[in-house]
C-alpha cells in the first residue's frame, strides 16, 4: 500500500504493488519490474506508470474503484506491445495477454521474457474459443483495451472467463465504433449492450489522459 | 478427452505444447491448472505456470516470425522503403544542386544534376564534400530502382491477379495500405476504391466535403486515363475487380484470365461514353 496516497486524486486504495512515488519532482503511479518503454525508474527499482500512455493507468489515476488488490489472475485483451500489461504483470498474478497484430506481439514477447507470470497470446479477442484451451476459467479481472468496432460484443463474449465476483475493466474508444458519431452517444450504446451481461459499477471519461475514451468498471450478472 | 493446450504434450519438453497453443480450440475455458496437476502434466501450480510460460512464449514467437516473414508483409515493406528512398533522394538532390551551383557553373537541375555532380572529379575540399554527398543520393536512387525490381519480381507470385490488374507496384501499395493481402481481401470494394484517400474520406464522413472518388488507384491508367466525368465510374469498376482479384489471390492463388477480360470490357464501355458524346 502507498504510504503517501494523499498526493493523488484518489481516496480509493491502490492495489498492492502499485505505489505513488516521486519521479522528476512529481507524484506518479509506479510498479516494480523490468523497464519496458524508456519510462523513468527510481533507485528502488520502481518504474513510473504513464497514465497518458495507459488507459488502465488513467483509470487508477482518476481514482476509479477498479477492485484490484494485487495478485489476481488477469485476462488482458488488446495488450498491444505490452506497455500497460507489463505494469499489470508487475502487481498481478497469472496474466494472459491477448493481441491480434503480429508486429506488436514481437515486442510483447520481449516484455514477457522478463516476467514469469505474463503469457503472450497472438489471438483474436473476437474469437475466444481460439484461446479458451489456454486461458483458465475463473479469472479475477478482465481488462479490455481493444480498438476495434464492437467493443461491447467482445466484452460479452469474453465474460465466460470471469469469476462470478470478477471485474471487467474496460476502456471504450469512441472513434473505434464510429468516427462521425458523438462520443456520448457511442458510450450510451456500449453501456446498453453490456447491461444484459454485466452490472455497471462505475464509469468515467478518461479525457484528461485519453481523448474520447470512457472507462468502465463492471461485474458479471 | 480434454481440449486443454497441454493435452498430448510432453511434460519434459517445455515447448511441445506450443503447437497446440497456436492451433488448439476449446468451446469454453476450464480450471486448466488443476486439470494439469490432476493428470500429472504438472507437479503443482508453480510448475504449471512455468510450463505454460515456455509454451506461450514459444508459440507467440513462432507465430509472429511466420506472419512477419510472409511474402505480402515483405512486399508492403519493400514498397514503403521504395517510397522512402525516392523521397529522401529528392530531398538530398535539392541540397546537392543548390550547393553545387555555388561551386560549378553548369549544374543540370533535379536528379540529372545529382548524377552529373556525383560523376565529377573533386578538386577542392568543398567539392569533395558535395560530390560525396551527391554520391549518397545516387546510391539511394539505385536502391529505389533495386526495390522496384524486387517488387516487380515478387508481386506476381504473391498476388498474381492483383499484380496483373494493378501492376506490381500499385498491387504492393494496396497491400501495404490495407495491412496485408488478407486484410485487403476482406475489405469491401468501396474501401479499396478510397484506400490512400483517408483524409478526404474522413472530411466527407464529418460532412465537410464530397466523397472521394479514388485513392491510390488514381495512379492506374484506367482511372487517370479516363475523362474526368467518368472517373468515378472507372474507379468503382476497377476497385470492384481489384477486390475480387485480391480475394482470389488470398483464398485460391490461381490466375484467372476471365477476370481481366471482364474488366477490359467494362472499361471499354465506360470510355465509349466519351466517343458517343463526341458523335452527337
Amino acid at each position: 500500500m502507498s504510504d503517501d496516497s494523499s498526493a493523488g486524486d484518489a481516496d480509493v486504495d491502490l492495489p498492492e504493488g502499485v505505489e505513488r512515488r516521486t519521479f522528476g519532482g512529481r507524484q506518479r503511479l509506479s510498479t516494480r519490474g523490468a523497464q519496458v518503454y524508456g519510462e523513468p525508474v527510481d533507485a528502488d527499482g520502481w518504474r513510473a506508470w504513464d497514465a497518458g500512455r495507459s488507459k488502465l493507468g488513467a483509470m487508477l489515476e482518476l481514482g476509479m474503484d477498479t477492485g484490484l488488490v494485487g495478485g489476481e489472475s488477469v485476462l488482458y485483451l488488446g495488450a498491444a506491445s505490452g506497455t500497460t500489461v507489463s505494469h499489470v504483470a508487475d502487481f498481478a498474478g497469472p496474466t494472459y495477454a491477448v493481441e491480434f497484430a503480429p508486429r506488436p506481439v514481437r515486442d510483447l514477447v520481449g516484455v514477457a521474457e522478463d516476467r514469469d507470470n505474463l503469457f503472450p497470446l497472438l489471438k483474436d479477442a473476437r474469437d475466444p474459443e481460439s484461446y479458451a484451451h489456454v486461458v483458465e476459467a475463473g479469472i479475477d479481472c478482465l481488462v479490455m483495451d481493444v480498438a476495434t468496432r464492437g467493443q461491447a460484443t467482445v466484452a460479452v463474449r469474453n465474460r465466460q472467463f470471469l469469476a462470478d465476483d470478477g471485474r471487467l475493466l474496460m476502456a471504450v474508444k469512441a472513434r473505434s465504433e464510429d468516427v462521425t458519431a458523438e462520443p456520448d452517444d457511442v458510450f450510451d450504446d456500449v453501456v446498453a449492450e453490456l447491461e444484459p451481461a454485466y452490472e455497471i459499477l462505475d464509469t468515467a471519461r478518461l479525457d484528461r489522459f485519453h481523448a474520447d475514451h470512457l472507462g468502465i468498471v463492471a461485474r458479471p450478472k | 478427452m480434454t481440449d486443454a493446450w497441454f493435452a498430448g504434450a510432453d511434460p519434459d519438453d517445455p515447448e511441445s505444447g506450443a503447437t497446440r497453443v497456436r492451433t488448439g480450440r476449446a468451446s469454453a475455458p476450464a480450471d486448466w491448472p488443476a486439470e494439469a496437476v490432476n493428470t500429472g502434466f504438472a507437479a503443482d501450480d508453480t510448475d504449471y505456470y512455468a510450463k505454460l510460460r515456455s509454451a506461450t512464449l514459444a508459440a507467440a514467437s513462432e507465430a509472429v516470425a511466420e506472419r512477419e516473414r510472409a511474402d505480402d508483409v515483405q512486399l508492403a515493406h519493400a514498397v514503403r522503403a521504395m517510397d522512402d528512398a525516392e523521397r529522401t533522394a529528392n530531398e538530398l538532390a535539392e541540397r546537392v544542386v543548390e550547393w553545387a551551383g555555388t561551386l560549378y557553373e553548369d549544374v543540370p537541375r533535379g536528379l540529372d544534376g545529382v548524377r552529373d555532380i556525383a560523376a565529377r572529379d573533386p578538386k577542392t575540399a568543398a567539392e569533395e564534400r558535395v560530390v560525396s554527398y551527391a554520391t549518397r543520393a545516387v546510391d539511394l536512387l539505385d536502391e529505389r530502382d533495386d526495390l522496384r525490381a524486387f517488387i516487380e519480381e515478387r508481386a506476381p507470385t504473391t498476388a498474381p491477379n492483383l499484380a496483373e490488374m494493378a501492376g506490381p507496384v500499385l498491387a504492393a501499395r494496396l497491400i501495404a495500405l490495407a495491412g496485408g493481402l488478407e486484410s485487403l481481401a476482406k475489405k469491401p470494394s468501396g474501401t479499396v476504391q478510397v484506400l490512400g484517400a483517408e483524409d478526404a474520406l474522413f472530411a466527407h464522413l464529418k460532412g465537410r466535403a464530397t466523397s472521394p472518388k479514388h485513392g491510390v488507384i488514381f495512379t492506374h491508367e484506367y482511372v487517370r486515363g479516363t475523362r474526368q466525368q467518368d472517373r468515378g465510374s472507372a474507379a468503382r469498376a476497377l476497385a470492384g475487380k481489384l477486390s475480387i482479384a485480391a480475394r482470389i489471390d488470398h483464398y485460391s492463388g490461381d490466375y484467372r484470365p476471365d477476370l481481366h477480360a471482364e474488366l477490359a470490357d467494362r472499361m471499354a464501355t465506360i470510355r465509349a461514353r466519351a466517343d458517343e458524346e463526341d458523335d452527337e
